[in-house]
Order: structure tokens, then C-alpha cells, then sequence
């Protein structure tokens, strides 16, 4: 029933949204369209394994070795490729095209080391209670989805609106140069940028990771077409639209999955996607205007 | 001759994929050279493929025809998707182009009777002789080159570097980039029916994401100032696999860093006329003429 | 031949520009003056076709322009420079007239695709035009040099060269001489003069006021979206509500300029 739809759809939406906040932190900061973001959430999910079989990590201390290491990930591709290229004053399409090559490296690198299969957490380490309450039955994974998901949301949401480092990062949004010539450290707040983003990346592919049950190589590519869908939909750059419009894409999957059939699920996604631009390309909260330099 | 006939028995199916390949990385040459990041190409390649290959399998249509379905059927559907896709600039025009093309995967994923779904068509009449290759090849590059001789390679120009400017110098800039994208698109439906009648099976698989990257990898590698550029990229990336063949599983992994070297180093890609003129300019030379249209 | 009547632009709440009305008489220098933010480039975008107003009308030849596309704007007889140099940096100088004159090469796909004797004299006569037009602007020893390559002043020049390659009977100049030093503004202004001399009508936003005064014939003058006077430079210099809204903004170059 629709209810039972509806805290399915809860869980998945906040796990798009966390995924789709990276993203969009990318573009609407640094105005890049990261497409390795996929890449980092596959690498968060595989450090978190990692951590739980090879180190006997409990869960909550591997979710955060995937914060970091997912982190520094981000930190190295800023310093050693997104850099160089904001220095060189590229086009922004050149720097999409740089990620897509690093996506494809660490894709098939995970490959080479790991394996192509899917491999799994450990039964022990993953919670399977079920609550019951109000005539639905969620998970105990799926609350702690929605719990850490909305904690980090809501987190990020208070930096950016409470904070001068919020501010601080609005103002590179609208305009870079006008934010350096404020005094503002804008190379270090793109450093931490890239950073956080990728921190959440890792953090929602450990969550997806224990959700599906499932850790394999290239499971950051579909995510990644999600992710667009996503940022397309609630504006690119627009952290509520990425809240918004990642709950939206989970709602409507779960319903089409309900009531079409599975085999659409993923056309579900760029239909809405291939919509949304045609009717309102800048999504719900998207500014139209191109940001200046 | 005998070498040769040897030589061609074991590598004839990689000398026209790299045909095919050029016509493709062409394909993608001519959006960028109008200043559209279209990654649509991958999937109006596969309509080319699934058009032809039906009208050959189910309605037994003589070659030429097929290949002219797969020329108009992904002509159609760029032209209907064009108009208001082509209003979206920059990043926007990429997202849709690749929303879209997973659309039309997934479209064909699911129109299981029509395209045989996930298993794909198989046993599709191996008809794409090497001289239908050349032949596209050929008449292609004649077009483009012609095209960027005169004044619709010129807006073109114009649009990549200003849209607004152009139009103010009389130029139609949506109707250009119709005839882009439109063009575009014919060129890789070709691609895609000569591919489908040389590989005798074709899967949804093979016209999405991974497959638009590889075609952006040939133009952006081999250099988009000019034609050279996308046929040498073409040849790259087309033998890399085959010359990495020893490095197995790490092929796509270098093919993945290439690109970032690329884009980091030599960002007008392999075939750069200009970097080679300031190389040639180092030694002395008479100051040239002033040459009218040179490139 | 460009007439303005009652027009108004609002963004959302924001008035930008209101109740403007003026002539642009043929074959005169017009000039549109006001304080920075007074709306001068909006008015510009409107008649060009980058924006559309929100009331009023515009009419070129009597034909209105509201609703019309750019670019047949463009053909229907009006040029433009921009304020931020707008040229095609990556194209040579030579090629960036040659794109002007778009409009006017006629033939088709068929003529270019066989190399048609049709073709390739159009082709060589907009070549030879396009080198003359930077002749005329003194640009043409350096026709094959990047665009990008070319000093502050010259790329204006370059632009002016472009616009007039579209054949307009009316150019519009944003800030033609913005950014220049003294000697290339007298330079770009017996340019401009010459360009009057021979028939075409002028239409430039200049914040420069001996420019503006030293050239045009008529002048109107826009603040906050309104404008507040009209007429010939005598009478725009004397006018009370001219000198107050330029005192009243801090404009220290202006009244400097006003004053002598």
C-alpha cells in the first residue's frame, strides 16, 4: 500500500540526495560537472569493505574510513586535475571530459584489483531488524539511511545558510573573481569543496552499498545517471534541489517499479530528466542566467 | 599479393571499424565545430543500426536501402528532438543529449519484439563490403570539408565562440545548429548501419554512455581544428586495444588516463596545426603572405 | 528611421526603463547619454532583438522590430558593436569581417559542395570587400593575425570594421571608445566621422561627453530608466535637469567634462 511505498522510496530518495549533494556542491562552487563522482562513490563502498573484512572494522568506524578516503580522493583530483585546468582557464566542458577519463580509470583499476564480481558485507556486520510502527515496517538499515542522510543534509543546509564559510561559498557560486577580490580564499574553499563532495559521495556509497547488498565495480555509472537526473531536476548547483529532487527520483521509481514494472525503472530517471529540460531546463530551483566569471 | 590477402583475412574487420570509428569521431567533429557538446551520437548511432538491420532482416531490403533508412531514421529524430533541445547551452545541452541517449536505450531495452530487447538482433546479413566504407568515408569528408569552406562553416565558427554575436551578424544560429545536429546525426546512423552489417549482431548495450565516451574520446584525442583530426583519433583508439592487447585488463584503464593526460596536456588534442606551425616557426623562415582562408 | 515610442523593460519588480521615446532622424549621429545604470545598453538589446520590451513600440523604416529574431534584425538593416568587445577571438581579422557579411552570400548547398563558378566569386569578392574594410579602419597589414593577438584599441576598431560589413543603413555603437587613451579616441572619432560622411546613420552610447558633444548632432539623455531630455548638444549642456542628474550621481568626469 502507499504508505509502505512511500518509507521505501524514503530511504532510496535520501541516498539519491546525498549522492546528487556532492554533485551539485561541484558544480554549483567550482561550476564543473564532476562525472567521477560515480567513481568515488564506488571507491567509498569498496574502502568501507574493505575496512570491515580485511580490518574487523565495525560499521559505524568503516563508514567514516570511507568518509575520509573518498575525501581525500576528491582532494587529489582538485589538486592534480581540476586544478591545473581552472589555472589554464579552460572551458568548462574540458574539465567533464577529464573526469570522464579518470571515471573510466578508477572504474576498471577497481576492476583489476577487486574483481568484477559483486562482492558483499558480511552478514554479521549488516542490521536486518525490522520496526514496525504505524502499519509500515522499515529496516533498521533503512532508518539509519534516512537518520545520517537527513544529519548530514541538514548539516551542510546550516553551513551554507548560518555560516560566513557558508557565505563565503555562496559568493564563489555567483562569481569567483568577485569573491577573491572580497578576501575571500577561494582556492581553499574549492580544495574543501572538492573534498566534502566527495566525502558524501563515499559516505551514500557505503549506504547503497549495504541497501542492495551489493559492492561491485561499476556500480557508481548508473548512480552517476541518477545523479544528473537528479541536479537536472532540482536546478543544478541548488543544494534543496538536490535534497528535493533526489526524493522525488526515489518516490518515482518505487512507484513505477509498483504499479509499471521493474524494466522501466531506469528510463524513469531520464525520461523525467529529457522533461524537465525540454519544459523547465533549469529545474526547480535553478537560476537561468549562466554564473559569471 | 599474398601477404596482402593474408594481412586482410586476419584484419579486415578492425581496418573498416576504424572506418566506421572516423565516420563516428566525424560525427561528433561536426557538433563540436558548431560549439554543441552532443552526446546524443552513440544513440542515433544505434538507431541507424537497428533501422537498417530491420529493414534488411524483416522487410528484406536490397543494401542501399537499408543504409538510406539508417541514415533518415536518426535524421527524423534529431530534427523532432532538436528544437527545443538545442535552446539548452553549455553543460545543459550535454545532460539532455545524455538523458536522451539513455532514453533511447532503454527504449529499446524494453520494445523486446521490435529489437530483441537484451539479447539484441542477431544474424544480421554481413553485407558492408570495404568499399562501402571507404566510400562514406570519403563522401563525408568531401561534405565537411566543403561545409567549413564556406559560409556555413564559417557561422558555425561563429556560433562556437559567440552565439549572440553571430546572430547579430545576420547568422540563423538555431537553424545552423539544426543542420549540425540533423547532419550529425545522419553521419553516425550511417556509421551505425555499415557497423551493424559488418558485426552481424548488435545489443542495446553497445549505444550508450560507454560508447558516446569513446566517440568524444577520438575527436577530443585526435584534435578538433580540423578533419585529421577525428580520423587520426579514430586510428588510435581503434588499435590501442588491439597494440595494449599484451597490458589485458588494463587496456580501458590506460584508455581512461589517456584522456586525462590529454585534456591536461595537449588540449587541442594530437593533430594541432597550430602547435606544429610554432614548432616549424622556430627555425627561419620567409614571413608567408597573407594568406586568405587558409585552414 | 529608428523610432522609440512609450517603450518600457521590467525584470520581475524591477523597472529598468520607462516611457522612452525618441527619433533617430536618417542619416545623423545620434547620441544616448546618461549616468552609469541609466539603462543605455538595455535600450541597445531591446532594438536588437535580445530582449523584448514590455511595452512600446520600436519601429525601423516604419516596420516594427518587437518579436523580430536577431538575426533578421540584423538584415533587415542594423549593426551593432558591443560594449565588452564581442569579436571571434580564435578566428583571423580577415575572417571575422568575411563572417559579417554572412547575409549577404546567396548561395546555396549544391554551389559550395561543387565549388560552382557562382560560389567561388561570391567567395572572393566578400574576401576582397572584407580586406577593404579593414583597410579602411587601418586594420589590413594584419588581416591574417589572430583576433585574440590584437591591442585594446584595435579589436574596437576590428568590430567596427565587422559591423559595417553587414551592411547596415543604421549602426549602433556601444561605448565605442571605452577604455581607449586620448589618441586613439581622436583617432576613432574622424573614423566614425568619415563613416557619417558616407551615408550611414549613427546611433552610439558614449559616457565620453567631448566625444558625444564633439560628434553628434542630436543627443538624448537617459536617468533611472526615464529620459530627460532631448536635443542638440548646445541644449543638452544647458539643461538643468541634465547637469543635476549628472551632479547629483558623483559623476566626477562628466561634470569635469561638462564644466569646460
Amino acid at each position: 500500500m502507499l504508505e509502505q511505498q512511500l518509507v521505501n522510496a524514503l530511504s532510496l530518495g535520501c541516498v539519491y540526495a546525498l549522492f546528487a549533494l556532492g554533485f551539485t556542491l561541484v558544480f554549483g562552487v567550482l561550476g564543473v560537472i564532476n562525472l567521477s563522482h560515480g567513481a568515488i562513490f564506488m571507491i567509498g563502498a569498496y574502502a568501507a569493505l574493505q575496512a570491515v573484512t580485511k580490518l574487523a572494522f565495525p560499521l559505524w568506524a568503516s563508514l567514516i574510513a570511507a568518509l575520509v578516503i573518498a575525501g581525500a580522493f576528491g582532494f587529489v583530483i582538485d589538486l592534480l586535475i581540476l586544478k591545473p585546468l581552472r589555472k589554464r582557464n579552460a572551458p568548462h566542458l574540458i574539465p567533464m571530459i577529464a573526469t570522464i577519463g579518470l571515471a573510466i580509470f578508477f572504474n576498471n583499476a577497481s576492476q583489476g584489483l577487486f574483481g568484477a564480481e559483486n562482492l558483499r558485507f558480511p552478514n554479521e556486520v549488516v542490521p536486518n531488524e525490522q520496526l514496525h510502527f504505524a502499519g509500515v515496517q522499515i529496516s533498521v538499515l533503512e532508518l539509519a539511511i534516512v537518520l545520517l542522510s537527513f544529519a548530514l543534509m541538514t548539516g551542510l543546509l546550516l553551513v551554507m545558510r548560518r555560516t560566513q564559510l557558508g557565505r563565503a561559498l555562496r559568493a564563489i557560486a555567483e562569481s569567483p573573481k568577485a569573491a577573491a577580490l572580497l578576501g575571500i580564499n577561494v582556492e581553499g574553499l574549492f580544495y574543501l569543496t572538492s573534498t566534502v563532495a566527495a566525502a558524501l559521495g563515499g559516505v551514500a556509497g557505503v549506504l547503497i552499498a549495504l541497501y542492495s547488498n551489493a559492492v561491485f565495480p561499476l556500480m557508481g555509472q548508473p548512480m552517476l545517471h541518477k545523479g544528473i537526473a537528479v541536479i537536472i531536476l532540482g536546478g543544478m548547483g541548488d543544494i534543496r534541489g538536490a535534497l528535493l529532487g533526489g526524493l522525488f527520483l526515489g518516490f518515482a521509481e518505487v512507484m513505477s517499479v509498483a504499479y509499471i514494472g521493474s524494466t522501466m525503472r531506469d528510463a524513469v530517471a531520464f525520461g523525467l530528466l529529457f522533461l524537465v529540460l525540454l519544459l523547465r531546463p533549469q529545474g526547480m530551483f535553478g537560476k537561468v542566467l549562466e554564473r559569471k566569471a | 599479393m599474398e601477404w596482402f590477402d593474408n594481412f586482410w583475412a586476419v584484419y579486415s574487420n578492425l581496418v573498416l571499424t576504424i572506418g566506421i570509428n572516423a565516420l563516428l569521431a566525424l560525427s561528433i567533429w561536426l557538433t563540436l565545430s558548431c560549439g554543441l557538446l552532443a552526446m546524443a551520437n552513440a544513440a542515433f548511432m544505434g538507431i541507424g543500426a537497428y533501422t537498417a538491420s530491420l529493414l534488411t532482416m524483416n522487410v528484406g531490403a536490397p543494401f542501399p536501402v537499408a543504409l538510406a533508412g539508417g541514415v533518415i531514421a536518426p535524421t527524423l529524430v534529431a530534427l523532432a528532438i532538436g528544437g527545443p533541445t538545442l535552446r539548452l547551452s553549455g553543460v545543459y545541452l550535454a545532460m539532455a543529449t545524455l538523458g536522451f541517449g539513455e532514453v533511447v536505450r532503454v527504449l529499446i531495452l524494453n520494445a523486446e519484439s521490435f529489437t530483441g530487447g537484451a539479447l539484441g538482433l542477431n544474424g544480421i546479413p554481413q553485407q558492408t563490403q570495404w568499399w562501402h566504407v571507404v566510400l562514406a568515408l570519403v563522401v563525408v569528408l568531401l561534405l565537411l570539408w566543403r561545409l567549413r569552406r564556406s559560409r556555413i562553416g564559417r557561422a558555425f565558427e561563429a556560433i562556437k565562440e559567440d552565439g549572440v554575436a553571430a546572430s547579430l551578424m545576420g547568422i540563423g544560429v538555431m537553424a545552423h545548429k539544426m543542420l549540425a545536429f540533423a547532419l550529425g546525426a545522419a553521419i553516425a546512423g550511417l556509421a551505425g548501419a555499415l557497423n551493424a552489417h559488418l558485426t552481424f549482431f548488435i545489443g542495446p548495450s553497445e549505444f550508450g554512455f560507454d560508447r558516446g565516451v569513446d566517440i568524444l574520446t577520438m575527436a577530443i584525442l585526435g584534435g578538433t581544428s580540423g578533419l585529421t583530426g577525428p580520423v587520426l583519433g579514430a586510428l588510435i583508439v581503434t588499435l590501442l586495444p588491439e597494440l595494449l592487447r599484451g597490458f589485458k585488463d588494463f587496456r580501458t584503464m590506460l584508455n581512461g588516463a589517456i584522456l586525462v593526460l590529454i585534456v591536461l596536456f595537449l588540449p587541442k588534442g594530437l593533430w594541432d596545426p597550430l602547435r606544429f606551425r610554432q614548432w616549424f616557426a622556430r627555425a627561419p623562415r620567409k614571413p608567408a603572405p597573407a594568406t586568405v582562408g587558409e585552414r | 528611421m529608428l523610432k522609440l515610442t512609450q517603450v518600457s523593460k521590467r525584470f520581475g519588480g524591477l523597472s529598468v526603463l520607462q516611457d522612452v521615446s525618441f527619433d533617430v532622424p536618417a542619416g545623423s549621429v545620434f547620441g544616448l547619454i546618461g549616468p552609469n545604470g541609466a539603462g543605455k545598453t538595455t535600450v541597445f538589446n531591446l532594438i536588437t532583438g535580445l530582449l523584448a520590451p514590455s511595452g512600446g513600440t520600436i519601429e525601423f523604416d516604419g516596420r516594427s522590430l518587437v518579436g523580430v529574431a536577431p538575426h533578421q534584425i540584423t538584415r533587415r538593416g542594423l549593426g551593432r558593436t558591443f560594449q565588452n568587445i564581442r569579436i571571434f577571438k580564435e578566428m583571423s581579422l580577415l575572417e571575422n569581417v568575411v563572417v559579417g557579411m554572412h547575409a549577404h552570400l546567396t548561395y546555396g548547398v549544391p554551389a559550395l559542395l561543387f565549388s560552382l563558378p557562382g560560389f567561388r566569386a561570391q567567395e572572393r569578392a566578400s574576401h576582397a570587400k572584407a580586406l577593404e574594410l579593414l583597410s579602411w579602419v587601418g586594420l589590413d597589414h594584419k588581416a591574417s593575425d589572430v583576433a585574440d593577438n590584437l591591442s585594446y584599441g584595435d579589436q574596437r576598431k576590428l568590430e567596427l570594421a565587422r559591423a559595417l560589413a553587414t551592411e547596415p543603413r543604421l549602426l549602433l555603437l556601444d561605448e565605442p571608445v571605452a577604455g581607449m587613451n586620448s589618441g586613439e579616441k581622436v583617432e576613432l572619432m574622424a573614423l566614425i566621422q568619415r563613416i557619417a560622411q558616407r551615408g550611414y546613420t549613427i546611433f552610439m552610447i558614449e559616457h565620453d561627453m567631448r566625444f558625444v558633444m564633439g560628434l553628434c548632432q542630436r543627443i538624448a539623455v537617459l536617468n533611472f530608466g526615464r529620459i530627460i531630455a532631448e536635443g542638440t548638444p548646445a541644449e543638452i549642456q544647458s539643461n538643468p535637469a541634465v547637469i543635476e542628474a549628472y551632479l547629483g550621481r558623483e559623476d566626477d568626469e562628466a561634470i569635469a567634462e561638462g564644466a569646460r
